[in-house]
């Protein structure tokens, strides 16, 4: 039997609530599939499962908030009976308050002998139907086996589900203790590098001459393509940092700090950002972003960036110094791409630049690395046509 | 298209990306993208709407042209006006 559990969507989240099941009991699953919809206190997120299987049993029910670890439902491994995942589940499932006109059944029937005479029906549709004042055993059951499942609860209760708590108040919670944890715990240094950015911008314009608006590619995507590039040559940066030890990271899994237009902040990951091509990081970019303002991200964005970068300077400031997002390691800054003054050869000439600044964790890396990543970040947006 | 649709247009998109926007306090003779907030993403995104709503590309080297939402407006008229011509 495989126990789906409600994962950690990021450090600073300890619980979340139940807001849908996209597979209802009897359906078969495939690993990344979507399964439920959980409202965390930064977005309600879609949470994939990691396993191949069938829904068996819907542990938790909607609305029902409960912390990370516990399992919302169970499901059948390939092959796996449900009359095989009910004898070994260790927990006997609760004893039913006997209805009101009948004689309560004895206790003494072996457990597999009451599962297979009695009409089957999961702990939380029992429990739920408590809640909604429900009788169960006059419902039809719509799951496996007939069995009677939160949703058909639901349906006969017809209760709506009550509205998602003040997203603002409980982000700026989440924020807060993140950010918290982070400056307690983490000794931060910081270094910043100031990066000309003439050959990426004309690049770029000439590119996007050749591209129709919704082909068009922004300074940003190239920036993250060039912070995945670069880590290869500072891995320290690109990990976690767990029970006292560095953890480096199996991709390059950038979470991207976007702004929430209502107040707030949330950093969900792109994926192997430095195997993707431009235009394939610029669709995943612009993908990203409008779901995480309209609050509707997946769990293993949540849960797996390796590192962070933050580009503040659309917002105008020269350069921003991040404060890393636990348990990673690092954070990028990228201030406002200007025109400034620049010497070269004896020169000083008025150039596009960029300040690019690095926020690290000392426990993990050193300030040798941490520069020998920003001089290789500079010298990848020097061949933007490499990246 | 007159102006006043266009500007219509405009406005719906520009709402549907930043939806917190009061068209009372926007000055259509000021800078559009400080006064709402939208980054080169949003912008990016109004754009594309644009492109998708009026069937209009606009090309990169003229955002510079797009600084009020009296500029894009005038700007698209005249876009419009020559496709029709």
């Amino acid at each position: 039997m495989i126990e789906f559990k409600l994962p950690s969507l990021g450090a600073d989240m300890e619980e979340g609530k139940l807001l849908e099941w996209k597979v209802k009991p009897g359906e078969v699953v495939k690993r990344g599939q979507v399964i439920a919809v959980v409202d965390t206190s930064k977005a309600a997120v879609d949470v994939e499962i990691w396993q191949d299987g069938t829904m068996f049993e819907q542990v938790v029910s909607i609305g029902e908030t409960v912390p990370v670890g516990t399992v919302l439902a169970t499901l059948l491994a390939p092959g796996e009976t449900p009359e095989q995942a009910a004898l070994q589940k260790r927990e006997v499932p609760p004893a039913r308050p006997a209805p009101k006109d009948v004689t309560a059944p004895a206790a003494a029937v072996p457990l597999a002998t009451t599962l297979a005479q009695r009409k089957p029906v999961s702990p939380a549709a029992r429990k739920r139907a408590r809640e909604l004042d429900v009788d169960v055993d006059k419902l039809p059951g719509t799951g496996p086996h007939g069995a009677v499942t939160v949703e058909d609860v639901e349906k006969a209760g017809a209760r709506p589900v009550p509205p998602p708590a003040d997203r603002h108040a409980e982000m700026r919670k989440a924020i807060a203790a993140a950010m918290s944890r982070s400056k307690r715990e983490i000794p931060h240094y910081y270094l910043s590098e100031t990066i000309p950015m003439q050959r990426a911008a004309e690049w770029l314009a000439r590119e996007n001459e050749k591209r129709s608006v919704t082909e068009r590619i922004l300074m940003g995507a190239l920036q993250l393509k060039a912070v995945a590039l670069a880590l290869a040559k500072a891995p320290e940066l690109n990990g976690f940092w767990r029970d006292g030890a560095f953890q480096p990271a199996t991709g390059v899994h950038i979470g991207v700090a976007i702004s929430i237009r209502q107040g707030g902040l949330i950093a969900p990951a792109i994926h192997e950002v430095d195997k993707k091509s431009l235009a394939e990081l610029m669709r995943a970019l612009s993908d990203l972003v409008s779901r995480a303002r309209a609050g509707s991200l997946r769990s293993s964005e949540m849960s797996d960036p390796s590192i962070t970068v933050t580009n503040l300077g659309e917002q105008g400031v020269e350069a921003v110094f991040g404060v890393i997002y636990p348990p990673q390691v690092a954070l990028v800054g990228f201030g406002r791409l200007e025109t400034r003054p620049w010497s070269e050869n004896g020169q000083v000439l008025a150039l596009p630049l960029v300040t690019a600044t690095l926020s690290a964790d000392h426990r993990a890396s050193d300030g040798i690395r941490g520069a020998r990543f920003l001089a290789e970040l500079r010298e990848r947006l020097q061949h933007p046509e490499e990246l | 298209m007159n102006e006043l649709e266009i500007r219509t247009r405009v406005l719906e998109i520009i709402k549907s990306i930043a939806p917190e926007l009061e068209e009372g306090e926007l000055r259509p003779d000021r800078p559009l993208r400080d006064q709402i907030d939208l980054d080169s993403m949003d912008w990016l995104n109004v754009l594309v709407a644009l492109h998708e709503k009026l069937h209009l590309d606009i090309p990169e080297a003229d955002y510079r042209k797009l600084v009020s939402l009296d500029n894009l407006v005038g700007y698209l008229r005249e876009k419009l006006a020559q496709r029709a011509a």
